[in-house]
């Protein structure tokens, strides 16, 4: 069977197709890490990551100093153990402080480092000691109600006693109203 | 009144009579289809004309694609402060539903009208007459590898469309715009899904992919053998497969979505 030039094109189409296809399979993955250098790897404990997912920015004073490795569960302490890969250029000290933070409202999910004032820094496969969980939304507003639902018992019984002065009064009705 | 019922009448059971007869048309070349696969030269030959030869244009639109779709995202997303989730909304517009459907409407354009202008061409000029004189069907010979080639070259072109236009995406986004990298691509990863998303996205252009070539190639064959009747034909292939390449969107996007 002799090979013609349209053997050649069609086979050169077809294997696009299929790498077209890999690619989106891949959801064109892993392009991503090539942008930072040469990195190193520390861990941080959360009781909560929300949404956070791996590769998401590290950021410090809003500027990307690294990625997230891969988020594990530890079985032991009940926590999730985030991996951090920060650019080796930058170096925190040990007491740096490791937030979740969400970019906007509905955002994505970020790790904030806020550097401590430690001498020593911040070594490949050091543990940093320090953070703070994400803020789950319905956490808040349930603790919110809840709050707002014991005050006005309080309020009910307080000027049975108390002379109520117009202070009161405007710091009061507001939060009746959210009540009500 | 009476002429224009009798018009709309006859206007319909024409049609009826068309999808009767492209129904027939459909079952004896599936039935002749052996033959063409046993030749598989015919098929890498029409694999050249109906998809190599639309890649340019098919590169070129889902570049622009892409990039239109990152700055009107881009746009509105930032709004709700959420500019990151970009990468998603290019991925999942162009996988589900801009990849599959804007290629079928290429196709029709670009590769859909060649084929029945070239049928419909042969028809007028009896080549095809000749071809059954010869006791070749031409069936077999000339509708079949046209149409397997069609049915190859629809998912790979649109499988070509989506990725390129996600790169098109990107380059907006991310170095034209400032969307961080890493998120553009991990967002987008964390919510694009292999089976509902990517998979459900080739059914639906390999369904595209049989609606296209077979009305261009019924078009072309049911042509009058006429240079009018040929320029009619070809219209009809752009308008009659735009309609349905959207029509069946909606249904199977319907279905999908479930």
């Amino acid at each position: 069977m002799e090979r013609t030039t349209i053997d050649l094109w069609v086979g050169i189409f077809v294997a696009l197709g299929v790498a077209a296809l890999l690619g989106l399979a891949m959801k064109v993955g892993n392009l991503t890490t090539s942008n930072i250098g040469d990195t190193y790897t520390v861990n941080a404990a959360f009781e909560n990551i929300g949404g956070l997912k791996p590769r998401a920015p590290v950021k410090s004073a809003g500027v990307v100093v690294g990625r997230v490795g891969d988020i594990r569960f530890d079985g032991a302490t009940f926590e999730a153990i985030v991996s951090l890969k920060i650019d080796k250029d930058y170096k925190f000290p040990a007491d740096t402080f490791a937030n979740i933070y969400t970019a906007g409202l509905l955002g994505e999910q970020y790790i904030g480092l806020e550097a401590g004032g430690g001498e020593v820094s911040l070594a490949e496969g050091d543990k940093i000691i320090q953070t703070q969980d994400a803020v789950v939304l319905e956490k808040m507003i349930s603790q919110f109600l809840y709050n707002k639902a014991v005050e006005p018992v309080a309020a009910a019984t307080a000027p049975a006693e108390s002379t109520k002065t117009d202070d009161d009064a405007l710091t009061d009705s507001p939060l009746d109203d959210l009540l009500n | 009144m009476i002429n224009f019922l009798r018009n709309v009448g006859s206007n319909f059971i024409d049609q009826i009579w068309r999808l009767g007869a492209g129904g027939r048309l459909f079952g004896l070349m599936l039935i002749s289809s052996g033959e063409s696969f046993r030749r598989f030269r015919l098929v890498v030959r029409e694999v050249y004309f109906t998809g190599v030869n639309s890649l340019v244009i098919i590169s070129v639109s889902a570049f622009f694609v892409g990039m239109v779709l990152a700055l009107q995202g881009y746009h509105t997303l930032q709004k709700y402060g959420s500019s990151e989730a970009i990468g998603v909304l290019v991925a999942l517009a162009l996988v589900r539903e801009l990849g599959p459907v804007v290629t079928a409407l290429l196709f029709a354009g670009r590769a859909g009208t060649a084929i029945t202008a070239e049928i419909g061409l042969m028809k007028a000029t009896e080549q095809l007459s000749a071809m059954e004189m010869m006791a070749v069907s031409p069936i077999a010979r000339v509708i079949a590898p046209k149409f397997w080639a069609g049915v190859i070259s629809l998912p790979i072109l649109a499988a070509l469309f989506s990725m390129i236009g996600i790169l098109g995406g990107y380059l907006v986004a991310v170095p034209l715009i400032g969307v961080d990298a890493g998120a553009f691509w991990s967002q987008m990863q964390a919510n694009v899904d292999w089976q509902f998303d990517i998979l459900n996205g080739v059914i639906k252009s390999v369904v595209f992919g049989v609606a296209c070539t077979m009305i261009a190639l019924f078009e072309g064959y049911d042509a009058p053998p006429t240079a009018e009747g040929v320029s009619r034909a070809t219209t009809r292939t752009v308008v009659t497969s735009s309609l349905a390449v959207l029509a069946l969107d909606f249904a199977l996007t319907s279905f999908m979505i479930i």
